[in-house]
């Protein structure tokens, strides 16, 4: 399908073209779902070369870091559990083996669809310990939050889960500080605006100068949100707008908002290729820490290492592309992936794979 | 993995609706969204209803994503 044939898209198209972004303008899309559509539409081809689409830390699964990776393979080795995680888990490769492995030596690890999916579990099976692989963003957050509450009140006391999550403001800002990378404006991710809204943003967008803009996942909507940035930046101007706002309100969904905040509390947390960050993490209360698989199931601590090679904090950090990264393609592929960003089907070193390979 | 998908309410029970997208029937659960009601379109994400969408963008988003696992499977 050759997109450009759309008149909308054709339209937006023109309008970037006579806007001329003259002096090159570095736009990092952080969503794992917008990188796919950028790579699989050919966006980066179709809009003026002056600008930059870089990826970055969108991809829940590409930023958990090898050493919860491996924390969790050694509960699986060391306690009988059954683990549910998302299929994108699997097969990320931690410091010696992976959950794909454990399971084929026989452990219970178990895709699920739904977070619900590992409650349900525990409550059939009362004499089996459940623990949830509780991994995503503020999209994510909810869902778990939801199902802690439950398993709280109908006193389950089987289920467990171990938080990876992480809040993708306080990312964007670890970014802005660096300064390795260059960031003039942010393509702000869909689904977990519908969440928290635009109001985060707006702090970030003044103080760094960087207009943010909201979009959602059709080829119209980013290009349509990469238009509003290059207009914001040719004004002047370093506000959040909402493209995506057939499901983005400015003050997100305070329900689920209220939820998050029941159970949970900012704390730091580290991101592979960004290390530390503070409050970017989030810790279970204290009525809800019977909960926490971490505390419940010790394991000892392994030193963990980064697959050798992988360039995947740079990647995951918009410094490097996945093409410069020596092993993409040759040795890297979907198929037999060294690192998460190509494990990950949202990880941008699939996505630039999947789609963009020959065109590197 | 937050890729998520517009639903219609067709029944409301409690905390789970029946939803239909692009034909297929299941179950989501709506504690998240506590003012949806029966014919509202939401955007369903691991079983959750996260947001409900504006009712006149619905049928257009819905078009996106027949089309986007069309592609996907050539
Ligand atoms: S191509 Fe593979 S090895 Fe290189 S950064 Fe990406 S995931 Fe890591």
């Amino acid at each position: 399908m050759n997109i450009l044939m759309d008149k909308n898209i054709k339209y937006i198209v023109e309008s970037l073209n006579k806007s001329r972004a003259s002096d090159g303008v570095s736009i990092m899309e952080v969503c794992g779902t917008h990188t796919m559509v950028i790579s699989r539409y050919g966006l980066r081809q179709i809009i003026p070369e002056t600008i930059n689409l870089i990826s970055g830390p969108g991809c829940p699964v590409c930023v958990t870091p090898a050493s919860d990776i491996d924390t969790i393979l050694e509960i699986t080795e060391n306690y009988d559990i059954s683990l549910f995680t998302f299929g994108d888990m699997l097969h990320v490769p931690g410091s010696k083996s992976s959950l794909y492995d454990k399971k084929s030596e026989g452990k219970d690890i178990k895709i699920c669809y739904s977070p619900s999916d590992a409650l349900n579990f525990a409550k059939k099976n009362p004499s089996r310990k459940v623990i949830l692989l509780a991994i995503g963003f503020e999209t994510t957050i909810p869902l778990t939050s939801v199902i802690i509450k439950r398993a709280y009140t109908e006193k389950i006391n089987n289920f467990f889960i171990y938080n990876v999550h992480k809040l993708i403001p306080e990312a964007l800002e670890t970014l802005l500080k660096d300064e390795h990378v260059k960031i003039d404006a942010f393509l702000c991710p869909g689904h977990v605006s519908a969440i928290i809204g635009s109001i985060p943003y707006k702090s970030i967008a003044e103080k760094y100068r960087v207009p943010c803009v909201i979009s959602g996942f059709e080829p119209f909507d980013i290009l349509e949100s990469i238009d509003m940035i290059i207009k914001q930046i040719k004004d002047d101007r370093y506000d959040v707008q909402i493209q995506y706002n057939r499901v983005v309100r400015e003050e997100g969904n305070p329900a689920a908002i209220k939820l998050i905040y029941e159970v949970f509390d900012k704390t730091d947390s580290v991101w592979r290729g960004l290390g530390n960050i503070p409050d970017s993490g989030l810790k279970l209360k204290e009525d809800f820490l019977r909960f926490d698989a971490k505390i419940h199931f010790p394991v000892k601590k392994i030193k963990s290492k980064e697959p050798p090679g992988c360039r995947c904090g740079d990647v995951l950090k918009g410094i490097k592309k996945p093409f410069e990264c020596k092993l993409f393609s040759k040795v890297c592929r979907p198929d037999s992936p060294v690192g998460p960003c190509m494990v990950s089907s949202e990880g941008s070193c699939a996505a630039y794979y999947r789609y963009e390979k020959l065109k590197a | 993995m937050c890729l998520a998908i517009p639903a219609k309410i067709i029944k409301i029970n409690k905390n789970l609706a029946e939803v239909e997208s692009m034909g297929i029937k299941k179950e989501v659960d709506i504690t998240l969204v506590p003012d949806a009601v029966k014919g509202d379109y939401v955007i369903v994400h691991a079983g959750f209803a996260i947001q409900i969408i504006d009712k006149k963008e619905a049928a257009n988003i819905e078009n996106y994503f027949n089309e986007y696992f069309d592609g996907q499977k050539h």
